[in-house]
């Protein structure tokens, strides 16, 4: 028959716990979240002796007091499940500290085993451990590990079945905490002789501690109880007496007191060496957070990290999108319509999104996972610290932001490095601020198209000006998140700095994997989704494009007799025949868009975005910029007709937007700090959707903020700009060109032209559509007056 | 008597008690700064906050304003 049994892992933060984690269930292992809330759960089963072992791996934590959701977290599960053993990784060469979360694990009267580990660490060190003293001493096994070298496994796993099947008895040890105290908690104790069901569960003198710790959530339940009257006041006696005794708090108190235990326990069962010699790590960091050399090498970490998460990212993103370029191909043959625009721009786009944006993320967990596992991201918190708390923020908060100058995406993931769920919150709210890489090409397109007559200096300035911008947005908005939303001081900055290691290979790329796959399985089918509708609102309905049709055909026929023709240059035909298609096609895609819900949603939007100097046709690029911002720029080229594969470089759209009377100078500031503020795209969204928590709250205050605070700012500039010599727009209707097979089809004239000699007449049923006569082909479009005025 | 903000690096003394309250207090308790505890301030950051100090054999960072909060004698050297 097979044994069910439940192992849950303890222990501090950087003492190894992760990576007995993934020696003991390796690839077995199941990431999810605990139940409502955004921390982390993995858990896996394996199988030994015939027995059915769930390993789970709670939260790290160095204490369990109700202050951090980690804490909670690990408290709750041991009291509400129950596990059979609690396995306590604990770092041999840091005991003391350590043993503080063993001995409040006994508190709650769980079966403890502990693991000894890095003791070869401590062993070079001179730390004599004696073993069997210690289980004697602390009532609990305890088994050397060396996690990062995979040795003690076994015997650790074998010493947790038999604990947990009962065959190996843990030794008697009370938790003594000195007369005073141990005499003050039996006299409470008398207190909850009659609630037989809460003192079950949680142990009458762990509740009695943590009542004297004031534990809010220990206190509540207490309250309910009809004896808390009279404990109460008892309760309050005690404090007294503590403080009059000791001219101190209870929790202090009651904190000395386990750290007296302990140090009784190393006392009896540790030698260690009396004087203390530099470690390596200690040399480590005279250089790494030096007074002159911290700042610069901190800062070349920085641009490492952006260096590998997007350079090297940047690679197989070009594979994947050749990737999908060639599998879009694979449609060619298909019939235009509405099910191939589904699966290539809809379908294939989206899954493109998702997977675009793959790589970076997992580059970026690659680099975190090597400053967290090295022990460096402590020193860049310290480092940075000073500055981040004027912000109001810690300094684990600066990453993210740098990394949001690259990619918001990856940026929100960074945000895990924080701890605290207020410092976190707020760094998510504000990292959207750093102006990501995909809202470059937008600033390049309208500083080219409405500033390129100005000199260098000043359109290098306008672009250095609008990062700037967001830089000061996101502290001013961070300072005031602080104040307002989330109020109070953010996580104490009371951190450890762990001692330098070698990251290990496995436990980087597990890392990284876990994370990566979360994402895929998260974000992933989102953004499909949104990919999808934003891809419906722009396809349909479409515009009847009948007339447009049948020049197109018509178009083709005198392409055709061209050709034949004698004396022809076919090269200059066939040039002026491409060209004439491009601009009836990208002609329709125009009016396909204008006539589409998106485009009666920018007119919708209109009277909105009116005062920014907008029209309907920027609110489309807008609405179109939710599925990536850099789509801003294509969006304004298939609306210009210039077809939708422009850049930012694009000579065509530059000149025809800049040319637009409808659009000046101050719009295009306007449009570039909306662009930086307003929300950030659907992926960055899905994401920070579920970084924050999945909390609907949340995710609306953030789009109604930034949408917000983007009007504001880009009104503000719109009307503030003419008084710095950039002036807004003349309101005259523009010229468009709508026809765009009219030169095409002026027969007579380009079939001169193309021949450069006089000609005998086309037999074509075709007539010129104008009677004018003057241009010859290949030069300038002209405009034409009207639509209806054909045929 | 001093408090710890005070102390320049490489400058030791002992723990006498912790002042102020909430949860900066708390976790410094858990992190092993108590009554009767040997310290040693080993830098402050590149930019002046926070400070490194080592407890207990390990090395743990706090910013200045909670270092206020802890009193200490001060030891000499040697």
């Amino acid at each position: 028959m097979a044994e069910n049994f439940t192992i849950a892992l303890a222990g501090n933060p950087n003492s190894g716990k992760t990576t007995i984690f993934n020696n003991l269930v390796g690839a077995k292992e199941h990431v999810g979240n605990w139940p409502g809330v955004t921390v982390e759960k993995k858990s896996g089963t394996i199988r030994r002796d015939d027995a059915q072992i769930e390993v789970v791996d709670l939260p790290g934590a160095y204490s369990l007091t109700a202050f951090s959701m980690e804490e909670i977290i690990a408290r709750d599960f041991i009291v509400e499940e129950r596990p059979d053993v609690v396995v306590n990784i604990v770092d041999a060469s840091n005991l003391e500290r350590n043993l503080y979360l063993t001995v409040q694990l006994r508190e709650l009267g769980a079966k403890v085993v502990i693991a000894l580990n890095m003791s070869d660490i401590a062993e070079k060190r001179g730390v004599k451990i004696n073993a069997e003293r210690l289980e004697k001493l602390l009532g609990a096994a305890v088994v050397p590990t060396v996690g990062n070298k995979n040795r003690g496994m076994d015997s650790l796993m074998k010493v947790a079945l038999e604990v947990g099947r009962g065959q190996k008895t843990l030794c008697e040890a009370p938790l003594r905490y000195g007369r005073e105290l141990e005499e003050h908690l039996s006299e409470l104790e008398k207190f909850l002789e009659g609630e037989k069901e809460i003192v079950d569960k949680y142990g009458a003198k762990w509740l009695l501690i943590k009542a004297l710790e004031r534990d809010d959530i220990i206190l509540k339940k207490l309250g309910a109880l009809p004896v808390w009257p009279g404990l109460s006041k008892a309760l309050d006696q005690v404090e007294g007496h503590l403080r009059d005794v000791y001219d101190d708090e209870a929790d202090s108190i009651i904190a000395d007191a386990r750290y007296g235990f302990i140090a009784g326990a190393i006392k009896d069962a540790v030698r260690r060496p009396s004087e203390s010699r530099l470690t390596m790590s200690d040399k480590i960091d005279k250089i790494v957070t030096n007074r002159f050399l911290g700042i610069p090498i901190f800062m070349a970490a920085l641009w490492l990290v952006f260096k590998l998460t997007f350079q090297i990212g940047e690679i197989p993103m070009g594979w994947l999108e050749a990737l999908f370029e060639g599998i879009s191909g694979l449609f060619d043959p298909m019939a235009d319509g509405a099910l191939k625009s589904l699966i290539v721009d809809g379908v294939i786009g989206g899954v493109g999104s998702v997977l675009g944006f793959f790589p970076l993320i997992l580059m970026l967990f690659i680099a975190i996972a090597i400053l967290e596992d090295s022990g460096y991201m402590a020193r860049a918190a310290f480092i940075m610290d000073r500055i981040m708390n004027k912000v109001g923020l810690h300094g684990k908060s600066f990453l993210p932001m740098v990394i949001g100058f690259g990619c918001t995406v990856p940026a929100i993931y960074a945000t895990r490095t924080l701890e605290n769920k207020k410092d976190r919150l707020i760094t998510l709210l504000v990292a959207p601020l750093m102006s990501c890489g995909a809202r470059l090409p937008v600033y390049v397109l309208l500083i080219g198209a409405f500033f390129a007559s100005r000199p260098d200096s000043f359109q290098a300035n306008l672009l250095t000006g609008i990062y700037v911008l967001g830089i000061v947005l996101a502290i001013v908005m961070a300072k005031v998140f602080r104040k307002t939303l989330l109020p109070g001081v953010g996580a104490p900055f009371v951190m450890e700095l762990p001692p330098y290691r070698m990251p290990t290979l496995k436990g980087v790329l597990l890392h990284t994997w876990e994370r990566g796959w979360l994402y895929l399985k998260k974000a992933g089918g989102v953004i499909l989704a949104v990919s999808v509708i934003l891809w419906a609102l722009m396809s349909f309905p479409k515009a009847d494009n009948a007339v447009f049709e049948s020049k197109l055909g018509e178009v083709e026929k005198v392409h055709a007799q061209r050709l034949k023709a004698s004396g022809v240059d076919a090269e200059a035909e066939t040039l002026l025949y491409t060209q004439t298609v491009a601009d009836l096609e990208n002609a329709m895609g125009s009016r396909d868009l204008e006539a589409s819900l998106a485009g009666s949603i920018g007119r919708v939007m209109e009277p909105f975005i009116r005062p920014l100097g907008y029209d309907w046709r920027v609110g489309i690029s807008l609405l179109a910029g939710f599925a990536a911002k850099e789509v801003v720029v294509g969006a304004m080229g298939t609306i210009y007709s210039i077809g939708s594969e422009e850049d930012e470089e694009s000579l065509p759209l530059r000149e025809k937007i800049g040319k637009d009377p409808k659009y000046s100078p101050a719009m295009a500031l306007s449009l570039m700090v909306f662009t930086l503020i307003y929300l950030p795209c659907m992926v960055a969204m899905a994401v920070w959707h579920k970084e924050a928590g999945s909390r609907w709250k949340w995710t609306i205050f953030l789009i109604v903020y930034t949408t917000v605070l983007a009007w504001v700012m880009a009104f503000g500039t719109y009307n503030i700009a003419p008084a710095f010599g950039v002036e807004k727009a003349s309101e005259e209707a523009a010229a468009e060109n709508e026809e765009p097979w009219v030169e095409y089809l002026k027969v007579p004239e380009v079939d001169d032209a193309l021949k450069a000699k006089p000609t005998q007449q086309d037999t074509g049923e075709n007539t010129a559509l104008t009677k004018d006569p003057q241009s010859v082909a290949g030069v300038d479009i002209e405009t034409s007056p009207n639509i209806n005025s054909n045929q | 008597m001093t408090t710890l903000n005070e102390l320049k690096p490489g400058e030791r003394a002992i723990v006498l008690k912790i002042a102020g309250g909430g949860e900066s207090r708390r976790r410094l308790m858990d992190m092993g700064v108590g009554k009767g505890v040997p310290i040693k301030v080993d830098k402050t950051a590149p930019l002046g906050d926070p400070i490194d100090i080592t407890i207990k054999g390990y090395h743990l960072s706090l910013r200045k304003e909670d270092a206020k909060n802890i009193l200490v004698r001060e030891v000499k050297n040697g």
